[in-house]
């Protein structure tokens, strides 16, 4: 029967509430926002926090607003509400590509962004999504707030920068003239994990890329990314056979490993295909060819 | 009296209306095994093994017991006390209630705890202490039988392999003629992987053994109550009599829940124990990795013709993984089932079917999921056989199908494996299946499509069932005659209950049962309560399971029915002052010949019997009959279907464009559900061709024992469903129904399979066709689907 080992439980009132209480239960204390990957780790009682810190009465942190350059997103904000947002959708049509794919409606209601990418499943959509668009994590503690640019947030699977005592508060992604973006997802049964995902984030002046990001899903890409197909692509045209090459490139950069999923070598098959088409997308959208 | 007054839509008898049992389940007020609360009930958990295979050294509950909300923990070596440790299959064989000696599957029953609620009882697990020693497992049934492979059942004295059975069906020799003078022979090798029923409710009971008055009540989610009582009797030695079961609201079952489970006989000796009542329900893990499971069939297939493409033979040599115990459900002659008819729907000159059972380190069953004891295997390989001959002799599988059809007049046919097909009409449904379709016009587009790099599939089954077991002469399970009763009984004002013994899961039992009794009596349905899932309550009979329950139980009721109105004539006779045989039926009356304003109506003749008007001589009063059903044969549904899918040419992915479904189950009680059953069946179908596995790893570890990793189809990977029928009565059925449940789980698999490899244009590829494995096949190296994928 699966119910969770027993757990205490508290509820935050405020950010500074909730890391104040981070301090107080020490390492074994995990905040539960969506709880919907938390929640079934601790019914198989893969996960047996002490102490959950129960966080959803920080609605203040559930925007999604422009604010000067940046598109800033709140770690509260729901999947919904990132998959509805006029303004994340003007900007970064990736996101709402990746949340279409996220999961289903139902958790997409309750599970935060926050909580997604705190988790850094090597399989999560978002991460390789906010990799794609270089964003930038705000992390806060008892001493303040620092922040961590995308590559330097994942430390490894299920591993982030976040410490002990702290708290993601809010993803910032700079707004780009001339950007186009598009996330691409084979998953075996809509509402799964991705066999693999690619997310393309392109920034044209005509048609040169001036700016360009690529992240993937589930296949181990270093920090959900691949550096190597972006420096093919960064200073050159955008086009088809630059794509092929970039495709290529992130497809042997990557590191995939077979599972139920899949081969690893149907995977990095698609880690190519979708890179291509999720370039493709992006740069049309880019150039307000496509929506 | 009164009748009640139904809409236009509800008719009295057959026809389309709504489900009786919905009111309650769409107000969230079905009554299911985990929303029973009985006084002072206590609550059970397992430990389960979490090897494949190993020894058990040695378990220390102390801890466990300690803890204070435990009331009880229960091992094998304490139920070796009771001579409980191992109780008999279904098929000739033990299965362990706990582990005593080894594990020999992973998820396999090592204790029990009883706690005062579920969450103790979960963390009590935790507390107990098992000593065990790691052996090598084996999971390949391919290597099951190698010479150094493990020796999985070394409690059965004597046993130095993983043998279970061969047993074959046909004459091989006549075969293997057949075979030497076919101008074309195509083989393959197919694997029916093994997947699981996965209803949504788990598996559950509660076991209430009152000391005072000695009787066990227990509720329990089961498609056979009745077997289950007898069982017990049997097993346990409880006096029957003493016993009740209970099937409350079911939710699903396909099979899951037709036999005892080591959990079910834990609640009752945890009651014994402790003496309250005890419930334990799984978890979906539990579920999906101890529970009955389906197919895990092996097989190589080979089918035999002419260069014009006559089909002359079929052959096969199939390897039946069963798991760490024979415990599959099936009459007790046939150990695979009804595979044998693994020659469809074709005129052949001959035809021969061996199977070798074998045991391996993973979890028992096999026959479930819809699977008309593995007709579904059996459609699946002639189904597939037939496109792969197509595809070799550069067919049209329509044509080809065709072309070697049993025709119409051939019926009633009996096939070379022996069974007798009753009826049936195969052209006429393939032809409508193919106008549904737009056949010609589908096989034009794919022909444009693949000009331009795009692909496009379609592919057809045409598959006939042997369905709804059977003749007790030669059907039985456990020793147990597959035949069932039925009472029908109708109340002074005209109101009637009917009494089953086959218990439905959803399928409908308490809309089409009553309709039954409607079409033969004339009362509204709405007037008819039908009484099941209890045994104190019911008549005896086997269940609900290989669609059985209309083709054996819907005669039981139509004859049981019929007899009241025969008993109705006389009464009606003596209301009337005519002799019986001056009167004549029409649906809810006796009227005298001639004179139709001159009648009773059913309603009147019950307050007649009842009343006291002086009855005929022989006649008794009350108004009431009852019938247990041997069928005369099985009958044998068939049906016509096409899928259509589309594939991205560069990821591989499967989009199922349209599915047309044309069923024959003869006539239809309530076409709604009928289709209803088809959409959910059509649904199983897309899973198994598409995603659905429980794979293992070479360590023995289940590879799908939760719904992230065992997949089942949504809405959003489902078509529209078009669906078409024919309608060939059975001879022998009193309603000339054939029974649908498990058609549609039985035809659809290979028509998508079929529709994939032919839009990709490989011979053969396994279950389930994930992209993965459909980019593997069109590399030519597709994976085996039933191990880790490397």
């Amino acid at each position: 029967m699966q119910v969770p080992a027993p757990v205490e439980y508290e509820r935050a009132t405020s950010v500074d509430d909730a890391i104040a209480k981070l301090e107080r239960y020490g390492p074994e204390a995990r905040l539960i926002a969506g709880g919907h990957s938390l929640i079934p780790m601790m019914k198989l009682r893969l996960a047996r926090p002490e102490v959950l810190i129960d966080i959803n009465d920080l609605t203040d942190l559930a925007y999604i607003k422009r604010e000067g350059d940046e598109l800033r997103i709140g770690a509260m904000a729901r999947h919904r509400d990132l998959l509805e947002s006029h303004v994340a959708f003007e900007y970064y049509p990736i996101f709402r590509d990746a949340e279409e794919v996220i999961a289903d409606p139902v958790v997409r209601n309750r599970g935060t962004i926050g909580g997604s990418i705190c988790q850094a499943d090597p399989s999560e959509d978002l991460s390789a999504a906010f990799a794609a668009v270089k964003a930038d994590m705000v992390i806060q503690s008892s001493s303040g707030e620092r922040i961590v640019p995308n590559p330097e947030f994942h430390r490894g699977p299920y591993t982030t920068a976040v410490g002990d005592g702290e708290m993601l508060t809010e993803v910032r992604v700079a707004i780009r003239p001339g950007c186009g973006s598009a996330y691409e997802k084979v998953e075996r049964r809509v509402g799964d994990w991705a066999v693999t995902a690619v997310g393309a984030c392109i920034q044209l002046d005509g048609d040169t890329i001036t700016e360009v990001g690529i992240g993937l899903a589930a296949v181990s890409a270093q920090h959900f990314r691949s550096a190597g197909a972006e420096d093919i692509l960064r200073g050159g045209p955008a086009t088809e056979e630059q794509f092929a090459a970039a495709a290529a490139a992130a497809a042997e950069g990557c590191n995939p490993s077979s599972d139920q999923r899949g081969p690893a070598d149907y995977k990095r098959h698609l880690a190519r295909v979708l890179t291509l088409r999720a370039l493709r997308r992006a740069t049309a959208r880019a150039r307000g060819q496509e929506a | 009296m009164t009748v009640t007054q139904e809409p236009e839509t509800n008719p009295i008898g057959f026809g389309r209306m709504q489900r009786k049992e919905d009111a309650r389940f769409v107000r969230g007020q079905g009554n299911y095994i985990d929303d029973i609360v009985l006084p002072g009930m206590l609550h059970g958990a397992i430990l389960r093994s979490p090897y494949a295979h190993a020894r058990i050294k040695s378990i220390d509950t102390t801890a466990a017991e300690a803890h204070p909300k435990v009331k009880a923990v229960i091992t094998g070596a304490l139920l070796e006390t009771l001579g409980l440790a191992w109780i008999p299959s279904l098929s000739a064989d033990v299965v362990a209630v706990l582990a005593t000696d080894k594990v020999r599957f992973q998820g396999q029953e090592v204790a029990f705890v009883v706690a005062e609620d579920r969450y103790s009882a979960r963390d009590a697990l935790e507390l107990i202490d098992v000593d065990y020693e790691p052996l090598p497992a084996v999971v390949d049934a391919k290597r099951s039988l190698d010479p150094d492979a493990p020796i999985i059942r070394d409690d059965i004295e004597g046993k130095t392999n993983n043998h279970i059975f061969d047993w074959d069906a046909g004459n091989k020799e006549e075969t293997d003629a057949a075979f030497a003078k076919a101008d074309v022979v195509v083989t393959e090798e197919m694997l029916y992987p093994r997947v699981h029923p996965a209803p949504m409710e788990t598996c559950g009971q509660i076991s209430d053994m009152n000391k005072v008055t000695g009787k066990l009540t227990i509720w329990c989610t089961t498609q056979a109550p009745h077997a289950h009582r007898t069982i017990y009797a049997l097993v346990a030695g409880l006096p029957e009599h003493q016993i009740r079961v209970v099937s409350p609201d079911i939710g699903g079952g396909f099979g899951n829940k037709v036999g005892i489970y080591p959990g079910y006989v834990l609640t009752v000796v945890g009651s014994i124990v402790t003496g309250k009542p005890v419930k334990w329900v799984e978890d979906r893990s539990e579920n999906l990795m101890s529970t009955s499971f389906a197919r895990d069939y092996h097989m190589h297939g080979e089918i035999a013709a002419t260069s014009e493409g006559k089909i002359l033979a079929l052959r096969t040599k199939t390897l039946a993984d069963h798991g760490a115990f024979n415990n599959t459900a099936q009459p007790t002659k046939y150990p695979a089932g009804f595979f044998h008819i693994f020659t469809g729907s074709y005129d052949l000159e001959a035809a021969y079917c061996e199977v070798t059972g074998v045991y391996t380190n993973k979890a028992p069953g096999g026959v479930a999921y819809a699977c008309s004891f593995r007709v579904t295997e059996a459609s699946y390989l002639v189904e597939r056989l037939v496109d792969c001959l197509a595809d070799e002799l550069k067919m049209d599988p329509a044509e080809l199908r065709l072309k070697n059809f049993i025709q119409p007049e051939q019926f009633p046919y009996t096939c070379k494996t022996g069974w007798e097909y009753d009826s049936g009409d195969y052209p006429r449904a393939m032809r409508l299946a193919m106008d549904i379709a737009g056949y010609e016009q589908l096989r034009a587009e794919q022909v444009e499509k693949r000009a331009r790099g795009e692909l496009m599939g379609i592919g057809i089954s045409f598959f006939t069932e042997t369905v709804g077991a059977g003749p007790r002469k030669h059907m039985d399970i456990l020793g147990l005659g597959m035949a069932d009763g039925a009472e029908v009984r109708v109340h002074p004002t005209g109101k009637a209950v009917v009494r089953l013994s086959v218990q439905t899961q959803g399928q409908g039992h308490e809309t089409t049962f009553a309709q039954i009794v409607a079409q033969e009596l004339g009362i509204p349905p709405l007037d008819i309560d039908v009484v099941h899932g209890d045994t104190d309550n019911t008549p005896f009979g086997l269940g609900t399971y290989g669609s059985r329950s209309t083709p054996v139980s819907g005669a039981a009721v139509a004859i049981a029915t019929r007899r009241v109105r025969d008993k109705a004539r006389l009464i009606a006779a003596t209301m009337l002052e005519v002799s019986p045989d001056d009167l004549e039926w029409e649906k809810g009356k006796w009227f005298v010949k001639g004179d139709p304003s001159t009648a009773k109506t059913i309603q009147e003749i019950a307050l007649a019997a009842h009343g006291s008007m002086e009855l005929p001589e022989g006649v008794e009063g009350h108004l009431d009959g009852s019938c247990v059903y041997d069928p005369p044969n099985l009958t044998y549904p068939f049906g016509a279907y096409i899928c259509v899918v589309d594939i991205d040419p560069e990821t591989l992915q499967v989009k199922v464009r349209r599915f047309i479904a044309v069923d024959d189950c003869g006539p239809r009680i309530n076409p709604m559900i009928v289709e209803g059953q088809v959409h959910g069946g059509l649904a199983d179908g897309v899973g198994m061709a598409l995603m659905e596995v429980i794979a293992f790893d070479e360590d023995g570890n289940c590879l799908g024992g939760s719904f992230m990793d065992y997949l089942l189809p949504t809405s959003m990977e489902c078509p529209s469903w078009e669906l078409g029928e024919t309608v060939t009565p059975s001879p022998h059925h009193p309603l000339g129904v054939k029974g649908v449940g498990e058609s549609a789980t039985v035809g659809s698999p290979a028509a998508i399979v079929n529709a994939v490899l032919d839009a990709i244009g490989v011979r053969h590829a396994d279950m389930p066709l994930t992209s993965a494995q459909v980019w593997r096949a069109t590399e030519g190296r597709p994976f085996r689907t039933d191990l880790a994928i490397e």
